[in-house]
């Protein structure tokens, strides 16, 4: 069982509540979800939609074939009707659309006269269509009722009651009236916990749960549902959450914070981030540790600010000024992504470095379903300085002391006694003064960049090959690419000797002492990369690090990501 | 008690001359007089010859890039409220390259103050116009003179209703020092704009010129007077007016953040217990 429901309407109509309910309803119920939306930048109007995939087995994609549309205006049947199976349903309002469609696929349903004769408001439109939806695969209404309970819960028990008589109305109208539901209903799945997390949230709770206590950022699609998300957060766990005037100030708070100490953080997107370059040098030279979120959409500029690409890895590589270290982690799903951001600030705080948490926005804003993460798996070390560390040295502190890693001492101001803490953008000594000799320039490259990029080389992982051990067909992604080639992996597995190499840790590339990832890709017969961006910039960064070229491509760049019939399609011109 | 000398820093590589001097040796006794130890005291900077000024005093210091003082000195205060942050800079780094970030620091109000090293020329570059140069100086960068209206600091915190608002003179270091004083004990964003003259780049606005223009703001100056407050604050010419022009008793940025009353956010533990119950909130 593996079923499609696309909720499509204008913006403003309740798409993501409608969506996002029933993505929590199924998971919920015990089915594995995935959701991914598709949306204009716009307030109202326009057209968008809402994914929902369900299944009892493990979904990590989106696919074009609709099993249920639930068309919320007119312009949802025209554009989407096509993509639904001839076995699936259309729900739909022929009142409020004033007109009529005829076929089997079609439940005209009257969402609109429902709310009005049963909740008294057709503000309830929406929660009658989730209750027929709801009906049509009869899922019961008792996780739908706790949803609406728990939404309205400062509404008052009348706005409540009414709510909750909508979804009845609507769960009945569907039952009654879609005589060919009786085979389609969904089979109840076995009872498991799962828990429901967009990327976002996950990096925000990463953050959290790496001990973050500082983030500033300016607010920009798609990396505003971490201000959002560690906004809400703010009281429960003692945060400060600044949003700045712009994306200079939110790197440079980031950068202040973390020099008085605290564990900060900042995230924004492409035009953003151009902005934030300036600081990243800052952060490079005066050896500050920063994690920063940079939450890809399409450029140039302003590009199309609500949909998704993998345009800017080689931008996020090579941006700054001078050379100092960094590294860059590109997740592939939600549970990578919370892992991903604890080993950014273990990382960032151990070696001083910026660190990148890059991903997207079709990652950013998709919903997966897990058993649970596993909390065990965190890394918490201290390494800055505190008072206690400091008792009883004579020796006078020294913020860039020359050290046999290149790490200096951290120390935190006015937390570590009377020694005081310089930290400087001009080239310094190891007070952190201002320098002009070339010594000591040359001693402090060393010390920043050199000494510390082997060391900084041997904590990053290997790609994860999934599929067969040797195989003939290796499909190379990195970043949300993840699950469409997984699942395209699985589909082909059957026939052929096919993997996934999929690399998360994206830079420094790891050492090939443990797993030699370019042997196999030699003795591979065919080697596809797949990126969602125009020119391949995965593939030149791996030629560049490895000198192993990847002569096949599959690139999308529309905007939107792949989806499995579409990679399906562009590997069997390959096969 | 500090003493001066616990404020030594380098030997500063300013010009002979320069009004940098005074300001540098006004704050080491302001600090001094105030009985702030070094370690208790953050002062942050960016660049230009002000932007220097961190390395010519012995305290905590952040030296950063050109203009982005501010939201360093306000995030730094936000992570430990405990600290005495200063920030530097100068007319350049603050009014040109870092003005947003200027009109931004007066909103959020953070308990910081800014001492601004106003000689109305870019100096390390060699001689530019600044956002306070006369309108029709020449410089190598102005061929038509300068063709911009200056920049007016003062006026502009004060219609921003700023916390404090305040003018110094380089060449008055005894009233200087007890602006400084008053901004850093005054409880809100604090700017001091301080005339300095820039002896090599600057030929009309000089020690000279400023001596005979300068007067300290009346004793009978209200300064919780807005309008009266910005009325002072155009004057500019004959007659340039010194002094506190403005106060504002409002509740600060940290005093409004609830998540850093009782402890710093430095000082604040982390445990991965205190988390682990988030995980359920996804279910």
């Amino acid at each position: 069982m593996d079923y499609t429901l696309r909720v499509g309407g204008e913006a403003g109509q309740g798409l993501q509540t409608i969506g996002g309910a029933l993505a929590k309803i199924f998971s919920r119920k015990g089915y594995y979800v995935f959701t991914h939306q598709d949306y204009m930048s716009r307030i109202r109007g326009g057209h968008n939609f809402y994914q929902v995939r369900f299944s009892d087995r493990k979904v990590m994609a989106s696919r074009e074939i609709v099993d249920i549309l639930l068309a919320l205006d007119l312009n949802t049947v025209e554009i989407h009707k096509n993509s639904v199976k001839e076995e699936g349903f259309i729900l739909y309002d022929s009142e409020s659309m004033k007109k009529k469609f005829e076929g089997p696929q079609f439940i005209d349903i009257p969402f609109r006269k429902i709310a009005l004769d049963v909740g008294k408001n057709s503000v309830m439109a929406n929660t009658v269509a989730t209750g027929a939806v709801l009906g049509l695969l009869d899922l019961g209404l008792d996780v739908l009722n706790n949803i609406l309970r728990m939404t309205f819960k400062g509404k008052g028990e009348e706005i409540i009651e009414k709510n909750i008589a909508c979804a009845e109305a609507g769960y009945n109208y569907a039952r009654s009236n879609c005589p060919r539901c009786e085979a389609f209903g969904a089979p109840e799945p076995e009872a498991r916990k799962l828990l429901l997390i967009d990327g976002v949230q996950a990096i925000g709770m990463g953050a959290l749960a790496s001990g973050c206590k500082f983030y500033s950022a300016y607010p920009m699609s798609p990396s505003t549902g971490i201000l959002n998300y560690l906004a809400s957060r703010a009281e429960e766990y003692g945060l400060v959450i600044e949003q700045a005037e712009d994306e200079i100030s939110a790197i440079n708070m980031a950068i202040g914070a973390s020099f008085t100490g605290v564990r900060s953080m900042t995230g924004t997107s492409g035009g953003g981030f151009s902005l934030m370059v300036e600081g990243l040098s800052l952060a490079g030279i005066t050896e500050t540790p920063l994690v920063l979120a940079e939450m890809q959409r399409p450029g140039p500029a302003t590009g199309l600010p609500t949909r998704t690409e993998q345009g800017d890895l080689l931008f996020v590589l090579h941006a700054g000024h001078g050379e100092f270290p960094r590294v860059i982690f590109e997740p592939g799903t939600p549970e990578q992504a919370f892992y991903l951001t604890n080993k950014a600030f273990e990382l960032a705080e151990k070696y001083q470095i910026p660190v990148f948490i890059q991903s997207d926005q079709y990652l950013g804003e998709s919903e997966w379903t897990f058993e649970n993460f596993d909390l065990g798996r965190l890394i918490y070390n201290d390494y800055r300085i505190r008072e206690k560390d400091l008792e009883g040295t004579t020796e006078e502190y020294k913020r860039y002391r020359y050290t046999d890693t290149g790490v200096s001492p951290l120390a935190i101001p006015g937390e570590a006694g009377k020694h005081l803490v310089v930290a400087d953008s001009d080239e310094h000594d190891e007070e952190g003064h201002i320098i002009e000799d070339s010594e000591t320039r040359i001693k402090m490259v060393q010390k920043r960049l050199l000494k510390k990029l082997p060391l900084i080389k041997k904590e990053i992982e290997a790609p994860l090959l999934y599929g067969d051990p040797s195989p003939e067909v290796v499909l190379v992604g990195h970043g949300s690419t993840y699950g469409v080639i997984r699942e395209i992996v699985d589909i082909y597995s059957k026939d052929r000797k096919i993997a996934m190499m999929h690399f998360s840790q994206i830079y420094p590339f790891s050492e090939r002492d443990r797993f030699d990832y370019t042997e196999l890709l030699k003795n591979a017969d065919l080697v596809i990369s797949v990126e969602n961006n125009a020119t391949g910039q995965f593939a030149k960064l791996m030629r560049t690090e490895t000198g192993f070229e990847i002569t096949h491509q599959i690139l999308k760049y529309d905007g939107r990501p792949f989806t499995i019939e579409n990679l399906k399609e562009e590997l069997n011109a390959y096969l | 008690m500090p003493t001066s000398e616990d404020y030594e820093g380098q030997v500063p590589a300013w010009c002979p001359g320069c009004g940098n001097f005074q300001i540098l040796s006004t704050i080491k006794q302001a600090l001094v007089e105030l009985d702030i130890e070094p370690w208790e005291v953050l002062v942050v900077s960016g660049i230009g010859q002000a932007g220097k000024l961190p390395h010519y005093i012995k305290c905590h210091t952040f030296n950063g890039l050109h203009g982005r003082t501010l939201p360093v000195a306000t995030a730094a205060k936000l992570a430990n409220n405990s600290l005495h942050v200063i920030a530097v800079a100068g007319d350049g780094d603050c009014y040109a390259e870092g003005g947003n970030h200027f009109l931004h620091a007066i909103r959020r109000n953070p308990n910081i103050s800014l001492f601004v090293h106003n000689n109305q020329i870019y100096g390390l570059t060699k001689g530019q116009a600044s956002p306070t140069t006369a309108k029709g100086t020449h410089t190598p960068a102005q061929p038509f003179g300068y063709l911009a209206h200056p920049f007016n600091p003062l006026s502009l915190a004060i219609s921003q209703d700023c916390s404090f608002v305040a003018r110094g003179f380089a060449g008055d270091q005894e009233h200087l020092k007890e602006l400084m004083k008053a901004a850093i004990t005054h409880r809100g964003f604090s700017l001091i704009d301080i005339l300095q003259p820039c002896v090599t780049f600057n030929k009309v606005n000089t020690f000279k010129w400023y001596r005979e223009r300068v007067y300290k703001l009346e004793d009978d100056h209200d300064p919780y007077n807005q309008i009266k407050a910005f009325e002072k604050a155009l004057e500019w010419g004959d007659r340039i007016p010194n002094g506190i022009f403005y106060k504002s008793d409002k509740e600060t940025l940290e005093e409004m953040m609830p998540t850093i009353h009782e402890t710093p956010l430095v000082r604040k533990k982390f445990s991965l217990e205190d988390i682990k119950h988030e995980i359920e909130k996804f279910y």
